[in-house]
């Protein structure tokens, strides 16, 4: 009985090691991703490498793009809009694109509110992530997850 | 060079926050694409640079990118104060620039 016990447990702790093991593999492909990594030096290269916070940003994409080449996409970030706190500018950064920048919004007080809305190319699958810089220098950020069934970036 | 359109209020009260939507004919040349018939990647051409003015000053500007979609279409919003004159202006990397523009009231 014992004998067989053993075993068992024996067989077990070798499929948790080797889905762990599998796990691992899996995490390390999909952060090589190089546009990934291309969109996070360009954001050090927007805020000169100055800490984030996540927050007060809202990037409204749908949920599923089925043509990738004009993707509706808003952008809000949570401000006042007064003279002394206001958003100065709203960048947004593809992960999955041939390039990282899309676009930058830059607003003043007079804009009233921090809102815009534009159309955007997206080559895949990807997070597209909001970059606000406010005017006290306080940096938020948020990204949203869009899923594209059609790339739009020619080929 | 490029056909603009937009839809501005004519017409606001002090303190409202007024919504702007413009849209202008461009390709977008994101010189990624390739000409189907010679196979050959295709210049790249974009409009880079938006600004939106209200009685000569800049409330809004956008940079564009190559991930901006062709003919493109930007909503943003202002906070009318007085009586004065939008004006809109496109710039593409070439240097050309379309203007448009457009007057309202504040009650």
């Amino acid at each position: 009985m014992t004998k067989i016990k053993v075993e068992v447990l024996d067989r077990r702790q070798f499929m948790l090691a080797a889905s762990a093991t599998t796990a691992a593999l899996m995490a390390g492909i999909s952060s090589a991703n190089a546009t990934a990594e291309m969109a996070a030096e360009y954001i050090k290269k927007l805020t000169g490498g100055a800490s984030m916070m996540e927050g007060k940003v809202k990037i409204d994409l749908p949920e599923i793009a089925e043509n990738g080449n004009t993707v509706p996409v808003k952008v809000s970030v949570d401000s006042p809009m007064t003279a002394d706190n206001y958003v100065k500018t709203l960048h947004l950064v593809s992960e999955g694109n041939p390039g990282p920048e899309m676009a930058s919004f830059h607003f003043t007080p007079a804009s009233g509110r921090a809102n815009a809305a534009a159309r955007m190319r997206l080559a895949k699958t990807q997070n597209v992530v909001g970059i606000a810089e406010m005017s006290d220098g306080k940096i938020y950020t948020a990204k949203t997850l869009v899923k594209v069934t059609i790339g739009g970036c020619g080929g | 060079m490029a056909k603009a359109r937009v839809k501005a209020p004519k017409k606001a009260k002090a303190g409202d926050i007024v919504t702007i939507k413009t849209l202008i004919t461009h390709k977008m040349e994101s010189g990624r694409r390739k000409d189907k018939k010679t196979g050959k990647l295709v210049p790249r051409h974009i409009i880079d640079k938006f600004t939106a003015k209200f009685n000569g000053e800049t409330f809004f500007s956008a940079d564009w990118h190559g991930s901006v979609s062709a003919n493109p279409y930007m909503s943003f919003s202002y906070k009318a104060e007085k009586s004065g004159e939008f004006e809109f202006i496109w710039h593409d990397e070439k240097g050309e620039e379309t203007v448009k523009k457009s007057k309202m009231t504040v009650a």
